[in-house]
Order: structure tokens, then C-alpha cells, then sequence
């Protein structure tokens, strides 16, 4: 490295709005030679206890009123109080403006840091993947969210807290399955919510009446008729087909509903991008910061302040260490993306057979290319390299209840590269880990019974507890009862059964039961 | 292009309604923490608030999810010895290699399904009071109208004309004149000096044209001066008088406790533990209560809060000296008409066996046709002595004395809630 004059930024530990500004400017200088794109910065410096408060709201600036908010507040301060727990230096809200929050406790360095990691990497990454571009509105979002806190304020003036409440624990059970996974909502705007938030409760509520009306048809139709089920395709939005369909729900609960199930979805890619998000922020912090090291804007002590947090945040410990809870996505993700550049900048033979495509490309528009066009899941599957493989000492265990032991079925060596690269995919695959439940028939011409379907995946079974809760929470919402059927290898295996009389769980006589999946 | 944006001043207590809605879903479990925590505190610890448990199950928030069974397959890190092929035995307690067995490890200290949090002192003691009350409050409802006084509370420039307070406004009238005078009169001086030495020339030599002069400042400055107001409004002073509530209704609670060589520190804890609930029990629902302390053993003295609970003293007990000690406070200080009047006792039961009788009588003649309520507990695990049979006589016989029997922490707390039990309006 050629020996740069130093002419740091700032010299102590201490910040100011001064030096905050300094650093900021520096910073996005640096990230636009890059060629980031980001939203405007709102840069916020709270508290502790606003951290706190934050936290609690999921990261959400303004949220409606609910007690699950306040047990989550409970217990953060808790831990928070008996040093269990550090606060996260920052939280960044997926927002146009790019709202990040900054704890007046971080030193200067830690508020570069952060700036470095939140407004320029995670905003980035919020603008261009292409998940939080077609799922998420990033200029309405704030919009929308006071919307709903009003409305539920409202709601609670007008129907009493206790009612409210009842609703949102219902929505909330059911939070997982308000999103679409495949259809692309329309953007949501809060102004024009309002508008047609009341036009909608009206046309609403006619198109629920057609779907119950009682008046008999001609008896010609009805033969025909009872064929088909409703919905005619089962429905993964349960949320959605609640929404929409629930025979006695007022109007006001279907908004509920539906602001519910807006939340869930303005949310839902970031469940999906956590390891490529967090690989992204920290491969920028790194980046920059080291280019303003090597500019000499930086001195040595930040420096080494620095990569020991940098250090602390992307170590993976292994799993037999006490501290192992998981693969750390930042680990992962920040390992994979140094990775992509170095295939880029100095692909061995190995890479080259590997990634012949990316291999020696310019790593910075590779890089971008990689951020851009992925989740998780297929982000693994299309650049995890056998390097990092060995690198991170990849193994994997097959837990068959059939067998009396673990078996390792692939570790990090050339037989193994593949099969531990698709199968750490598919753990990043959301519809995978989480119970297949679908909204399978309504009666609609007899009790007006909701049936929903789980699909087992590799025979594994429903937790009966939570299953029951869900389902009498589903009950509240529909109003009658509510039928889950577990199907396993084309055979319903086991049914639950929620009804005004009670809980129950049974095992179907299959051959019946079979016929109805035929005719379905 | 970014905004920095100082929050810090922004309120912090966003989640206090969501905190507020999560501690009434969960009263009852809260009120069984609470019940269960004030028995095992000792008395300092009282003024803090109180780590609650609430199992962790009964405030989950269910979600579908699998269980254990069926087939699983997950990337760990960090292999060190093996290769594919091996066979492990599946660790015991499902967690281990477990991948969505969400997180339980660590968290040792307390048990993992217990769901743990801090509520703070006042929030402790709405839970710990609630629905108890002091019994029949008859004579003048606390929470009912009160009357007011005027106070003086000092001098203000506004107000009108009948609370003018002349002195300080003649005051405030001169120091102004002063104020406002003294230049010109300084130069007035100045130029009546001067115009006499002038005058005191030979008239040849006079410069008549400077004694104009200053003939015509002289007039100047004296019309100047007198142009001064006597008083102005600005002058004018008030006097402020402040209405201060008067309590209509006052009550005042007797603690009396014996600290004799006969009661053992643990008694004397056990004690101390009524009293301190008592007080604060007070404390925080009446505002216009006083508080009087009796310790005795053979001699009884009026201490305060400080010393009643922590001082040490031994002897022998005549418990009628306490007795007659409140009963001559509140022939002195506290006049049945203006307060209503409680009395607590608590004992071991020990006394002079001659001096029981005379309890009785004192407590029968003086004392309870002046109060509202007397509340005796004894603290003995042993059986009862000459004390509580002569009181059972007059239990008997005086519907608002009650007593009861404590013989280990664990007792007080249910102790304390039978006494003070809301009870009907009128009984």
C-alpha cells in the first residue's frame, strides 16, 4: 500500500452532529464511487430507551397498539437491564427516506460504522433487490403505517379495546399466512387507502352476501354445482381469503384484517433476503471504511476499533460451541459476497469450473448483478462456492425419525460441494420450514365449514398445541368451524377439528378420505 | 444527500400503552406473582418494584409449526472429524443438533418456560392493595368535597384594589421617584451652586448672559422633577392570598407494637412486615392520614417511623402503657369529631398477667368508642395467653375490633387482607 499523508476525519472517541455530517459526507462520497444507489438518509440519534422502544415495535416507526408489542417491550428491558442483552447499534426501516436509527451511546467510530452498514448498505439493498422493489413500496410505507395506527385507534374508540384486540390476536396467529408468496400486490399508498377504504368495506361486504346467499337457485344448477369446491384452486393467503370471504365478519374487521396482512407482506422479503442483506451491509461497511483508511481519512486506533467489531459481528462459532445458534447470516453473507470478488478479481482453476461465467468478470458489477436478483435461497444456490464450503467446514445431518441414528450424508469435499450447497439453499427457503397450509373447501351449501389442507414435507408433523390455538383463532375469525386435514403421500394422516363444542384431533378412515381428493 | 435528526428529546415512553395493555392481559398472573413475592421480601426491599414470572406457555403466541418427527436435514458448521457416511446417536433431549428447536439454550438461572419481567414499585403496590380499603370510613367521606382556606402566599404586581398593600406600593413608589429623580436633582444642585456663586460677584464683573442661563435650567430641572408622579401604577403592589384545601375529613392510624425481651427478632420482623404493609397501605390511599407510632415494654414512648421499625430495646411488657399512651394522644391531639381514628396492635401475646384486665378496660371505656376500627395480630406460634383470651371477650363483644393469629411470614399477607377487606358500606 502506498503510504497515504493522514489527514483523519476526527482524532477522539467522542461524536458530534459536526463530526456526524463529516463522517456521513466522507462516507457517501466513497459508497457513489461504487456506484451505490440509495434513498436520502434521514440519520436519527435516539436513546437507549427509544432503542427500546424501537425494538419492541419491530423496527416499525409507528405501529398501532397491541399488547404482543408490549410483552416483546417487557421483556427487551428486561434483559436489556440485567445486561443480558446489548441493544443493536442501529435499526434501518426499509423507507424512502431511508430512516436509520443511531444510539447516542456508540462511540464516533461505531456511528461511522453504522452509517457505513445502514445507510449505505442496507439502503441500497432495500432500492435494488428486487424483492423489496416489487413487494415493498418504500414511499408509502410510513404513509400506510399511520393509516393503520388510526384506523385501529379509531376502531378501538368506537368497537371498545378488548374487540380489537380480539381481532388482531387472531390476525396475528395467522401473521405467516397473510402473504402471497408468487402474486405481486399493488404498491400501497395511504392516501388513497383512505378514499377507497370505505368503498371497499361496501363492495366488500355485497360480494360476501352473493357468496351466502340463502335464496335457493333453479334446481337444474344445483347438480352441477355441488361439484365444485370453493375456492376452486386451494389458497395460500389465508389472510387474503379471510379478508374476503369470511361469511359474518363486520366491515371493519375485514380492514383489520387486511392491515394485518399488509404488514405481514410489506415484511416478507426481508425474511427472505436476511443472509444476502446483512452480507451486503457488512461487505460495504468493510469496503468503505477500509477505502477511507487507505485515503487516510482514518485514523489507527478507529481502525482497530473497527475490525474488532467487525470481527465480533461476522464469526461463526462452530456447532458444538456454546455460543452456536445457527449459521450467523452475517457470517455467511459477508463471506459470500468478499468471495464473489475475489472469484471475480482472482478466480483459481477451481472457481473457473465452477463459476465460469463470473470468473474473472468486474467484480463490482458482478456483485451488484448478485444483490439485485436474488433471495436467500437461490443467492446460495447460485454462488456458494466449494472454497467457502471448506471454509466454514460445511456438514450436514439427516434427523430421520425411522432410524435409530443421525447420519452425516455429505461434508466438505468434492462429492459433498453439491449436496451441501442445494441442501443449505433449501434451509433458506421459508416455504419449506413453515408448515404447507392452504385453504383447501368451504361448504358452502351445508354448514359453512372451512377445511384447510397441510401438506406434509418429508413426513413432518404439526405441533398440536400451537395447531389447536391457530385453529380457534382461524374459528374467530370464520365464525364456524374450522377443519385442518394433515396430508401425507396423497393419504389425509390426521385431522383437527375445532367446532363450538371443542377441540379435537382424529385420524380419517383413509379410503373415504382418499375419494375426496380424487374428485378434488 | 442525508438528514441528521436529534430524536433524543422526543418522548421514549412510545410503548408505555402497549406495556400497559400487556400488564392487564396478564393481571391475574401478575396479581399471583405479586401475592406470592411479598411473602418472600424482606421489609427494605419493599420500596422497589418486583421481577414477575409468568409461565411461558400461557402467554405464547401461537404460530403453526412442526414438531419433532419425520424427516430433517440441516448444514451445521465447523465439522472437525466427520465424513459423510458416519452414524452419530441422536443426542439426548432433542436439542443439540435440533435446528428449529428455536433457541433454548442458555438463558440458565431461571427456567426457560418462565417468562420474566420487571414491574415497578407503584405498579407493585396497585397490585398488592388492590381491592383492599380501609374499613368503614364512615364519618366523612375522604374522597368527598373539600373546603378551602386562603393563605397569604406573598406580594404580586396584579390584582384589585381592595388587596393593595399600601406600604410596599409607597415603597416601590419612592425608589422609583429616586431612581428617576436623581440625575436632575444632582444637576439641579450643580447649577443652583453655581448661580449662587455668581451671584455672590460684584455685579459689574457678573456674566449676565450665563446667570440666564442658568436661571433657565434651574426652572427646567425643577419643573422636570416635579413632572415626577408621586405614584404610578406601576407602583402598585398586591398582596396574594392562595386557597389551600382543608381537610374536611382527617384519619389518623395508631401503630402500636411491642419490642419487650419477649419478642424475638423474628417476631419482631413479622411485625415490622404488618406494619410496613399497613403504613403503606395508608400511605398510598389516603393523603390526609397521619401516622403515629407506639413502641412499649413496660414503658411506652411515641417514636417515629425510623425508630419504630429499626431500633432495638428489651424488657419486660405491660402492654395497657401503650394502651393509655394512645389513648392520651388522642384525648390531646386528636379530637373525635375532626378524625377518624385506627388502631393497630401487634404482640406476642406476652403481658403481665394482672395487666390484661386493665387492657380490656382501658380498650373497652377509652379507646374503642373513639375509633373506627381496631386490628390486633398476634404473633406467636405457640398457644395463647391471657392477652388474647381477655380481647376474644371483647371481639365478642365490639363489632369493629378484629384479631388474628400470625405464625409465619407466609401468614401476613392473608392476615393483612382479611382485616382490611372491603367490606359493605355500612356493617
Amino acid at each position: 500500500m502506498p503510504m497515504t499523508e493522514r489527514n483523519p476525519i476526527s482524532t477522539g472517541s467522542d461524536w458530534t452532529f459536526e463530526l456526524i455530517q463529516d463522517y456521513d459526507r466522507e462516507i457517501g462520497r466513497v459508497a457513489a464511487e461504487f456506484g451505490l444507489d440509495t434513498y436520502p438518509n434521514q440519520i436519527e440519534i435516539i436513546s437507549a430507551e427509544q432503542m427500546l422502544d424501537a425494538y419492541s415495535s419491530v423496527g416499525m416507526p409507528v405501529g398501532y397498539n397491541h399488547w404482543s408489542y408490549g410483552k416483546h417491550f417487557v421483556s427487551n428491558e428486561q434483559h436489556y437491564r440485567r445486561g443480558q442483552m446489548g441493544l443493536a447499534y442501529e435499526i434501518v426501516i426499509n423507507s424512502n427516506p431511508c430512516i436509520a436509527y443511531l444510539m447516542e451511546e456508540n462511540t464516533m467510530m461505531m456511528q461511522a460504522l453504522v452509517i457505513a452498514h445502514a445507510c449505505y448498505g442496507h439502503n441500497s439493498f432495500f432500492k435494488g433487490n428486487y424483492l423489496f422493489r416489487s413487494w415493498t413500496d418504500a414511499s408509502s410505507i410510513i404513509d400506510y403505517l399511520v393509516f393503520a395506527k388510526n384506523y385501529i385507534a379509531r376502531c378501538e374508540e368506537r368497537h371498545g379495546v378488548a374487540e380489537v384486540e380480539r381481532v388482531l390476536d387472531s390476525c396475528h396467529a395467522l401473521m405467516n399466512y397473510g402473504v402471497d408468496r408468487y402474486k405481486r400486490p399493488y404498491p400501497i399508498s395511504a392516501e388513497e387507502e383512505r378514499q377507497r377504504q370505505k368503498e371497499r368495506e361496501e363492495y366488500l361486504q355485497k360480494q360476501v352476501n352473493e357468496l351466502w346467499r340463502t335464496i335457493p337457485k333453479p334446481l337444474g344448477k344445483l347438480a352441477h354445482e355441488d361439484v365444485i369446491r370453493f375456492p376452486e384452486e386451494p389458497q395460500e393467503n389465508l389472510l387474503y381469503f379471510i379478508e374476503k370471504n369470511a361469511p359474518l365478519l363486520e366491515p371493519w374487521q375485514r380492514e383489520v384484517v387486511r392491515i394485518v396482512r399488509k404488514i405481514a407482506q410489506y415484511f416478507y422479503p426481508q425474511r427472505q433476503t436476511q443472509v444476502m442483506n446483512e452480507g451486503w451491509a457488512t461487505f460495504w461497511h468493510y469496503t468503505l471504511i477500509n477505502k477511507l483508511y487507505d485515503e487516510g481519512r482514518l485514523t489507527d486506533g478507529f481502525m482497530l476499533e473497527f475490525l474488532q467489531s467487525h470481527t465480533a459481528v461476522i464469526y461463526q462459532p462452530p456447532f458444538n460451541s456454546k455460543f452456536y445458534s445457527g449459521i450467523n447470516p452475517y457470517a455467511l453473507g459477508f463471506n459470500m459476497m468478499q468471495d464473489i470478488r475475489r472469484i471475480c478479481e482472482n478466480p483459481t482453476d477451481e472457481d473457473k469450473k465452477w463459476f465460469p461465467e463470473i470468473a474473472g468478470s468486474p467484480w463490482l458489477e458482478t456483485l451488484h448483478f448478485a444483490m439485485q436478483n436474488f433471495k436467500d435461497e437461490s443467492f446460495i444456490q447460485q454462488f456458494l462456492s466449494p472454497r467457502l464450503i471448506r471454509e466454514f467446514k460445511f456438514f450436514s445431518i439427516l434427523d430421520d425419525d425411522v432410524k435409530r441414528e443421525l447420519e452425516i450424508t455429505a461434508i466438505h469435499d468434492d462429492p459433498g460441494y453439491r449436496y451441501i450447497r442445494e441442501r443449505l439453499s433449501q434451509q433458506y427457503n421459508l416455504s419449506m420450514n413453515e408448515p404447507n397450509i392452504q385453504v383447501f373447501n368451504v361448504n358452502i351449501r351445508g354448514d359453512r365449514s372451512l377445511t384447510m389442507r397441510h401438506v406434509r414435507h418429508n413426513r413432518r408433523p404439526l405441533e398440536k398445541e400451537s395447531a389447536e390455538e391457530v385453529l380457534k383463532h382461524l374459528r374467530r375469525l370464520w365464525k364456524f368451524d374450522v377443519h385442518l386435514d394433515s396430508v401425507q403421500d396423497d393419504k389425509i394422516v390426521e385431522c383437527f377439528h375445532c367446532r363450538e363444542s371443542g377441540f379435537e384431533v382424529s385420524t380419517p378412515d383413509p379410503d373415504k378420505e382418499l375419494a375426496l381428493i380424487q374428485k378434488a | 444527500m442525508s438528514y441528521v435528526v436529534d430524536r433524543r428529546l422526543n418522548g421514549k415512553n412510545k410503548s408505555t400503552v402497549n406495556r400497559q395493555r400487556f400488564l392487564h392481559r396478564y393481571r391475574k398472573h401478575i396479581k399471583k406473582a405479586v401475592d406470592e413475592a411479598v411473602t418472600k421480601r424482606s421489609i427494605t426491599d419493599l420500596d422497589s418494584g418486583e421481577s414477575i414470572s409468568i409461565p411461558r406457555r400461557d402467554i405464547s403466541e401461537p404460530h403453526f409449526h412442526h414438531t419433532k418427527g419425520g424427516k430433517r436435514e440441516i448444514i451445521h458448521p465447523g465439522n472437525k472429524e466427520f465424513v459423510s457416511g458416519d452414524r452419530v446417536p441422536r443426542p439426548q433431549g432433542g436439542g443439540g443438533a435440533g435446528g428449529s428447536g428455536s433457541g433454548d439454550p442458555s438463558n440458565s438461572g431461571e427456567g426457560i418456560d418462565e417468562f420474566v419481567f420487571q414491574i415497578s414499585q407503584d405498579e407493585f403496590l396497585d397490585f398488592l392493595f388492590e381491592d383492599l380499603e380501609l374499613p368503614n370510613l364512615v364519618k366523612r367521606q375522604l374522597q368527598g368535597i373539600e373546603s378551602f382556606k386562603y393563605v397569604r402566599a406573598g406580594v404580586v404586581n396584579d390584582g384589585n384594589p381592595a388587596k393593595i398593600n399600601i406600604v410596599r406600593s409607597m415603597r416601590q413608589a419612592t425608589s422609583r421617584r429616586i431612581a428617576l429623580g436623581a440625575s436632575a436633582k444632582r444637576r439641579l444642585r450643580a447649577a443652583e451652586e453655581q448661580l449662587k456663586l455668581l451671584q455672590e460677584q460684584d455685579s459689574i464683573l457678573r456674566d449676565k448672559r450665563k446667570e440666564d442661563e442658568l436661571e433657565n435650567e434651574i426652572i427646567k430641572l425643577r419643573r422636570r422633577i416635579n413632572k415626577i408622579p408621586f405614584i404610578d401604577t406601576i407602583d402598585l403592589r398586591y398582596n396574594l392570598h392562595m386557597k389551600q384545601p382543608k381537610p374536611t375529613s382527617k384519619a389518623v392510624m395508631f401503630c402500636l407494637m411491642d419490642v419487650s425481651g419477649s419478642m424475638n427478632q423474628a417476631m419482631k420482623d413479622m411485625a415490622k412486615r404488618f406494619f410496613i404493609l399497613l403504613y403503606m397501605f395508608l400511605k398510598r390511599n389516603y393523603e390526609k392520614i397521619e401516622v403515629v407510632f407506639i413502641r412499649h415494654h413496660t414503658s411506652a414512648k411515641e417514636v417515629d417511623e425510623e425508630e419504630f421499625f429499626y431500633s432495638r430495646e428489651t424488657g419486660g411488657t405491660i402492654v395497657s402503657s401503650a394502651l393509655k399512651m394512645m389513648r392520651d394522644i388522642i384525648v390531646d391531639r386528636y379530637p373525635t369529631e375532626d378524625w377518624n381514628i385506627y388502631g393497630a396492635q401487634a404482640s406476642d401475646g406476652d403481658n403481665w398477667n394482672d395487666d390484661s384486665p386493665t387492657c380490656r378496660e382501658i380498650l373497652m371505656k377509652d379507646i374503642l368508642p373513639r375509633v373506627q376500627y381496631y386490628s390486633y395480630i398476634e404473633i406467636n406460634p405457640r398457644r395463647h395467653q391471657a392477652l388474647w383470651r381477655e380481647y376474644e371477650a371483647i371481639e365478642a363483644a365490639v363489632p369493629h375490633f378484629s384479631m388474628q393469629q400470625i405464625s409465619e411470614p407466609g401468614d401476613i399477607y392473608p392476615v393483612f387482607r382479611e382485616l382490611f377487606q372491603r367490606r359493605p358500606a355500612h356493617s
